[in-house]
């Protein structure tokens, strides 16, 4: 007898659990042939505000990890990521890749996760300064993660936009409020699954399937996001998303092209979601031979 | 003032009703799935405020953060208009006279906890001096606790006594009494607690310290205000009900005025008849009230400390 094949389910990540969408909705994305994909959750406001308090809840202990335990984390994604190659693979070329394309894309992917990994420890000394001051103080300028941010992922490709959108997000000590891509996310839960059996804290990344221009509002109205990153083709969406900023002024980045190629890694990207934090530290001397510091 | 007073006549306690645990527990599921339409939910979500008995009771409390609590009682969120206040603030002996002060003629009640709160394990004289000691200094209400070791041990007369002497010397202060029901292990000692309180002259029963979880549940609270529904068809006289620990978020809160609703009926929706004891409840109902008000979730980031 032919053996019956069983189907996943795919859920959303909300604070480190796969909750159903709240709402019972679903949808089906297609693929090329008209055929569809899965059954994948469209979630609500309510989700995303489900996910926002996760992410809130998260954010303090993350950004307090040692820089060098977060690196450690995000190497453990890439780890993982490398033991499920083959399920990306798969779901890749069922969204319509060919092989040797899907294979690359996932390659990419870790080796983006141990890029972001190896900067952890290290975009803080690269971006803060010592800055000269015409008095006898030390001055001095460092970075701190903003918060919660919401990020809307490349709507282009699966898996390699979203790894690049969240992982520098996350390498800087914040959480993040994610929306896959509509029509091709089966990579970004399965990615879920990865970041919830690797180390990472539950609700440092919270993953929402569904539609942008359902959501688009829920992410410049939450006043406790404080930052936005766009990365979807839609201009219309990203000049909403600035309009709406002004209700705590959150910061709003834009990405463009989807962060396929292999140069769209940059510590800039950790860069775009840290605040600078300047302290004047009273010092008896300015010179270098004469300064107590 | 107080509303009640010590009985004379009294039923034995050992013969209070036992309460169907399932049964409640059903009860209570069908409270949580009232739909609320945003309107009420408004209105519901200011009443909840005037309710609640805004509280510290920590070992590091100052009189700074006493002053503190006050001026937050007063000016909940200064940028929104027609807010209610607090019923009243909740503090140890030792602060009241701060507190008193501090809230001046605002109209906010001083509750005091009193009997060597939480765990109420000192002599019977201290106990009497601790509620002498918040009286004079200007408090409303007592919050005492009942000898919980007493009352396991079944001796239901010691504890009514005690009761009765603490009643006594709150003169015209309103007494709640704390049940700590997370201590009494079975909610038929919860309903049994509860009619010694009130016939022993109870304004008020309150489920717990704060201390112990879990604190108030709403089996608990449910089985709580079944006992007043009791009392009072059999007195005539009202006891309210005060819910305290465990309730900090809005949607609790107004699960539990449906439940108060349904069973004692509106004449209990005020906040002389119910109470929530809470420290981080308050923020959350106001960040709720932003919300129907702006149409945007809110962030604790816009909202005082407490």
């Amino acid at each position: 007898m032919e053996r019956l094949e069983i189907l996943k389910t795919y859920k959303i990540f909300i604070g480190g659990q796969f909750p159903r969408t709240e709402s019972g909705r679903y949808y089906s994305p297609m693929n090329k042939k008209g055929e569809a994909l899965a059954n994948m959750c469209l979630s609500s406001k309510k989700d995303h505000r489900n996910a926002v308090v996760a992410a809130r809840k998260a954010f303090g202990s993350w950004s307090e990890r040692t820089a060098f335990n977060r690196g450690q984390i995000l190497y453990r994604i890439a780890e993982m990521l490398e033991g499920r190659k083959s399920q990306f693979v798969e779901e890749l070329v069922k969204q319509g890749a060919t092989a040797p394309k899907a294979t690359a894309e996932v390659d990419l992917a870790i080796d983006r996760c141990v890029y972001y990994a190896g900067w952890c420890d290290k975009y803080q000394q690269v971006f803060s300064s010592v800055n000269p001051v015409a008095s006898s103080h030390f001055n001095f300028s460092a970075l701190e993660p903003m918060g919660v941010v919401g990020i809307i992922a490349p709507q282009t490709n699966s898996l390699i936009g979203l790894v690049s959108t969240i992982l520098p997000v996350i390498a800087g000590g914040n959480s993040c409020v994610v929306l896959a891509a509509e029509q091709l996310p089966l990579c970004a839960i399965t990615f879920a699954e990865v970041l919830a059996t690797s180390d990472l804290p539950g609700g440092v990344v919270n993953i929402l399937t569904g539609s942008e221009k359902e959501l688009i509002d829920a992410f410049h109205a939450h006043m406790d996001i404080n930052a936005v990153l766009y990365a979807g083709e839609n201009d219309e969406h990203a000049r909403k998303l600035e309009e709406g900023a002004d209700c705590n002024v959150k910061r709003i980045i834009r990405y463009v092209g989807g962060l396929t190629k292999t140069t769209d890694e940059s510590p800039y990207y950790i860069n775009d979601f840290q605040e600078v934090k300047t302290t004047w530290h009273p010092i008896e001397h300015v010179g270098g031979a004469t300064s107590s510091y | 003032m107080s509303t009640n007073k010590i009985h004379k006549k009294v039923p034995d306690f050992r013969l209070s009703p036992t309460v169907d645990k399932v049964g409640v527990e059903e009860r209570v599921a069908r409270f949580q799935t009232r739909s609320i339409k945003n309107e009420s939910k408004m209105q519901g979500l200011k009443m909840v405020l005037n309710m609640i008995d805004l509280t510290t009771l920590e070992g590091k409390d100052t009189p700074g953060k006493v002053r503190q609590l006050c001026y937050k009682a007063q000016h909940l969120h200064d940028v929104q208009p027609d807010l209610p206040t607090v019923a009243a603030i909740c503090v140890y002996p030792s602060m009241v006279a701060e507190a008193k002060k501090a809230l001046g003629n605002s109209g906010i009640k001083v509750a005091s906890v009193s009997t060597a709160f939480p765990s109420g394990q000192a002599p019977h004289e201290i106990k009497i001096m601790d509620t002498r000691f918040a009286v004079e200094n200007g408090a409303d209400e007592i919050d005492m606790v009942i000898s919980r070791g007493k009352f396991l041990a079944g001796e239901y007369n010691f504890v009514f006594d005690e009761i009765a002497a603490i009643k006594e010397a709150c003169g015209s202060a309103r007494l709640k009494v704390i049940l700590e029901t997370g201590e009494l292990a079975s909610l038929d000692q919860v309903r049994r607690a509860s009619d010694i309180a009130m016939y022993a002259g109870a304004d008020f029963i309150k489920t717990s310290t704060g201390k112990i979880q879990p604190a108030a549940t709403m089996q608990v609270t449910y089985t709580m205000l079944c006992a007043i529904k009791d009392f009072y068809l059999k007195t005539g006289v009202k006891v309210g009900m005060k819910p305290a620990g465990g309730i900090s978020n809005s949607k609790l809160a107004l699960h539990n005025l449906v439940m108060v609703k349904e069973t004692l009926g509106a004449g209990w929706l005020n906040n002389e008849w119910f109470r929530f004891g809470a420290s981080s409840l308050a923020n959350d109902v106001l960040m709720q009230i932003m919300k129907q008000t702006t149409g945007h979730y809110q962030s604790a980031d816009y909202f005082s400390i407490d």
